[in-house]
């Protein structure tokens, strides 16, 4: 375990407390799963999925291609036509409740595995990402019988095969976020887990194989790039669901363009977090950490520029320096660690392309003078001062625990500026008056506003951007629009 | 001895002025016998630029308008086009209509208008929701009107497959560019002439007319331009509108309905152009030791 050497606050240490990893059952090889059974992947090939807070493999896993993809929506189809399509809202909630109970029983199984492939630190993946995946598949699968309440004058219908292709920030609960609404509304599902970070949705088809959900209802295919693009493309899927970069968005919309599927992006993020000179500063601090570090800021929604006003900029400033020199970067199995590991090597490189962009630009850097461990892929927590709105750090998605402050005097200033940005995530605002608390969250043009708080989530609250962020919605009953046909 | 008519200049309808196209450019339209009905305005590129700036200036004005306020202003456009009826059957004659379906035509096309206004302050309660959220928030979500729409009116229809389109986008508190249809124009001008005289601030709905082919490329790939709707059937158009929407991720509601039944209009055409934004607040002591109610 790293210690700390910045003398000016190291007047403690703490003492190693890691997660047991004892108690999980990873095999050393993962083929597909595909119509309720494991095969092999067509091409032969499998890759390493790394822990990136030690650079070690952690299991094989099947590259599907083409042909698999096509034989999973097969499944799928298959499944949809003879089974789950006809079933009753009834019986299909109570196999998705099923798979939620079992899921909260391996609860910390999947932690552990989640922290292990993923690199973020075990206090998230055990209290926020598996609870919440576990409580998105309770809370639909109540949907399932109600879904004529949901939209009312109108007959709902599921559309068929849903295409899924998730992230790797959050693996199990994207895949929670994909897979439940689609169930719940009578759709089969094929889900691709991002390439590094395939083992939890792995899993996840353990589980829904112990659940007995009927064989095609769910096939998880893993691999690239070009397994997921087999997906967007096939002609017998009826709705593509992603999640991901903004880039990537844009080529499935326009790999769709010429079909009639349905589509829910969910994109990139350069989202606002503004401090006004009333907000409790203290706790806003604590709110500007949790919005740009929570998950080494690999998070769609992080609140990556922050905006003060300038008549607090200075102690604002000054608390976040030293809150930052608190943080503790290291072992993501670790309960004490606050940010774990950078999810890969890759990303690693494009964070440091980043800091480095930002510091040619002429911006003012600071970094926590933590300890960092010597294998493994980390990144120190990094502000930049001295930036401007047009400065690259400002304007582009960096996906990572790098954060710009910007000054301003008046509110109608921070609106303009928060706003000029062509992403639409989400927001947050700190400031004591409830009157200029609904003044912001009005005209930020943001899908997800926090007042007062950063970061939270829950499967009853629909999350989702404006303009280049994306469309479409998931979570709550606004979740349910992506996965029916109204008529 | 008979009156010398006088012909009306059809212009086009722009930030709430009635501007000539920027090009000069004009076609000519016929009736079934062949004679000239009118010289149209071609429009360009530049004035589809110039109808979205003018959509985007005013887009924050009335997305804040009271829901009250914009129901009044839509039935008001109600009123107007009751006070023209005849026009409207006229024109629609004109271009080849039967009488009972032209009165047929506008009278939906009044009723429709009532029916959208009376819907101006009621979808946000049926859209919108109040989430029941594990930890101590006050969690909601509210619909927003999606920004500047592009709407390319059906081809087949003067009026009614126009406004069928613009009054779902502006109820919901949207502002638009419309492109009438290219062989039916001359009701999109009058109805241009009915917003004008009713308090509907200028730039809230703006209509171009000219080429299809030419003109659905600057209508779909503008890029302040957020969401983009479309009537009809044409493959090929549809494609491309959607493949334009690519590069900053516009909205595409494509809709093929036969606008003359009393059912095509709802609720969820106005949905099709909303956003839906969740706001979190911390709520104080829910559910610790001072709860007590």
């Amino acid at each position: 375990m790293a210690k700390k050497t910045d003398k000016k606050i190291s007047s403690w240490d703490f003492s190693p407390s890691p997660e047991g990893i004892s108690h999980i059952e990873l095999k050393d090889k993962y083929d597909l799963f595909i119509d309720g059974k494991w095969v092999k992947p067509s091409s032969g090939k499998y890759f390493e999925s790394i822990n990136p807070s030690n650079e070690e493999k952690i299991s094989s896993v099947a590259h599907a291609n083409q042909a698999d993809v096509d034989k999973a929506v097969k499944a799928a189809r298959k499944a949809y036509n003879g089974v789950w399509g006809k079933m009753s809202g009834k019986e299909r909630g109570k196999y998705i409740y099923r798979i939620a109970r079992m899921m909260q029983e391996k609860a910390r199984e999947l932690a552990v595995i989640e922290t292990l492939d993923g690199g973020k630190p075990i206090r998230e993946s055990r209290d926020i990402d598996i609870p919440l995946a576990c409580n998105h598949f309770f809370y639909y699968a109540g949907w399932a019988d109600k879904l004529d309440y949901a939209f009312p004058n109108r007959k709902v219908e599921s559309l068929g095969v849903a295409g899924q292709i998730i992230p790797w920030n959050f693996p199990l609960l994207m895949a929670a976020w994909k897979i439940a609404p689609a169930l719940a509304a009578g759709n089969t599902v094929v889900l691709k887990p991002a390439e590094s970070t395939s083992l939890t949705a792995l899993k996840l088809a353990e589980i829904i194989e112990e659940s007995g959900l009927p064989a095609g209802v769910v096939n998880i295919v893993t691999g690239f790039g070009d397994t997921g693009a087999a997906i967007v493309n096939h002609p017998d899927v009826d709705k593509v669901a992603f999640t991901g970069s903004t880039d990537v968005g844009k080529i499935i919309q326009k790999a769709i363009s010429g079909t009639d599927k349905k589509a829910t992006l969910e994109l990139g993020g350069k989202s606002a977090n503004i401090i006004l000179e009333d907000a409790p500063i203290d706790q806003a601090v604590e709110g500007i950490v949790n919005g740009i570090f929570f998950n080494q800021g690999h998070v769609c929604c992080a609140g990556s520029r922050l905006f003060v006003q300038e008549s607090v900029a200075d102690v604002v400033v000054k608390k976040l320096k030293q809150r930052l020199d608190s943080l503790y970067v290291g072992n993501p199995l670790d309960k004490n660690t606050d940010i774990g590991a950078i999810n890969s090597k890759e990303q690693l490189q494009t964070i440091k392309k980043y800091i480095k962009i930002g510091q040619e630009e002429g911006a003012e850097m600071y970094q926590s003078p933590c300890s960092i461990p010597t294998k493994g892929y980390f990144c120190p927590p990094t502000l930049f001062t001295n930036v401007a709105q047009s400065s690259v750090i400002v304007q582009q998605e960096i996906f990572g625990p790098v954060l710009t402050i910007q000054t301003f005097r008046t509110v109608d200033e921070v609106i303009q500026k928060a706003n000029n940005t062509p992403f639409g995530l989400a927001a947050g605002v700190w400031t004591d008056k409830g009157s200029r608390i609904f003044n912001l969250t009005t005209k930020l043009r943001a899908g997800v506003v926090w007042a007062n708080t950063y970061n939270k989530f829950d499967p009853t609250s629909p999350f989702g951007g404006y303009k280049e962020s994306g469309f479409g919605r998931e979570g709550g009953l606004h979740g349910l629009e992506a996965y029916v046909k109204l008529s | 001895m008979s009156r010398l008519e006088i012909l009306k200049t059809y212009k086009i309808y722009i930030g709430g002025q009635f501007p000539r196209t920027e090009s000069g450019r004009y076609y000519q339209i016929q009736d079934g016998k062949g004679k000239v009905i009118g010289n149209i305005c071609m429009s360009s590129k530049k004035d589809v630029r110039n109808a979205v700036s003018a959509a985007r200036k005013t887009f924050g004005g009335w997305a804040e308008r009271s829901a009250f306020n914009r129901s009044q202003i839509l039935y008001r456009i109600a009123e107007m086009l009751e006070g023209r009826r005849d026009q409207f059957i006229n024109e629609l004659m004109i271009q080849g209509s039967s009488k009972a379906n032209a009165e047929k035509e506008i009278d939906l096309t009044i009723d429709r208008t009532v029916y959208y206004a009376g819907w101006c302050d009621k979808y946000q309660q049926l859209l919108s929701s109040v989430n029941p959220v594990s930890s101590a928030h006050f969690n909601f979500s509210v619909v927003e009107p999606t920004g500047v729409v592009s709407i390319i009116a059906d081809e087949n229809s003067s009026l009614i497959g126009m406004i069928s389109l613009i009054l779902p986008a502006i109820a919901g508190g949207n502002t638009c560019v419309v492109l009438a249809s290219e062989k039916l124009p001359l009701c999109s001008i009058t109805f241009a002439e009915v917003l004008n005289t009713s308090d509907l601030p200028a730039g809230v709905v703006n209509i171009v007319t000219g080429k299809r082919a030419e003109l659905i490329e600057p209508m779909g790939n503008h890029m302040d331009v957020n969401a983009t709707v479309y009537s009809g059937s044409n493959a090929d158009e549809i494609k491309k509108l959607k493949e334009l929407a690519v590069q900053n991720v516009k909205r595409v509601k494509t809709y093929n309905k036969k606008w003359m039944n009393e059912e095509s209009q709802d609720l969820y055409m106005i949905s099709d152009l909303q956003e839906v934004k969740t706001t979190w607040h911390p709520i104080e002591n829910i559910g610790g030791a001072t709860s007590s109610y």
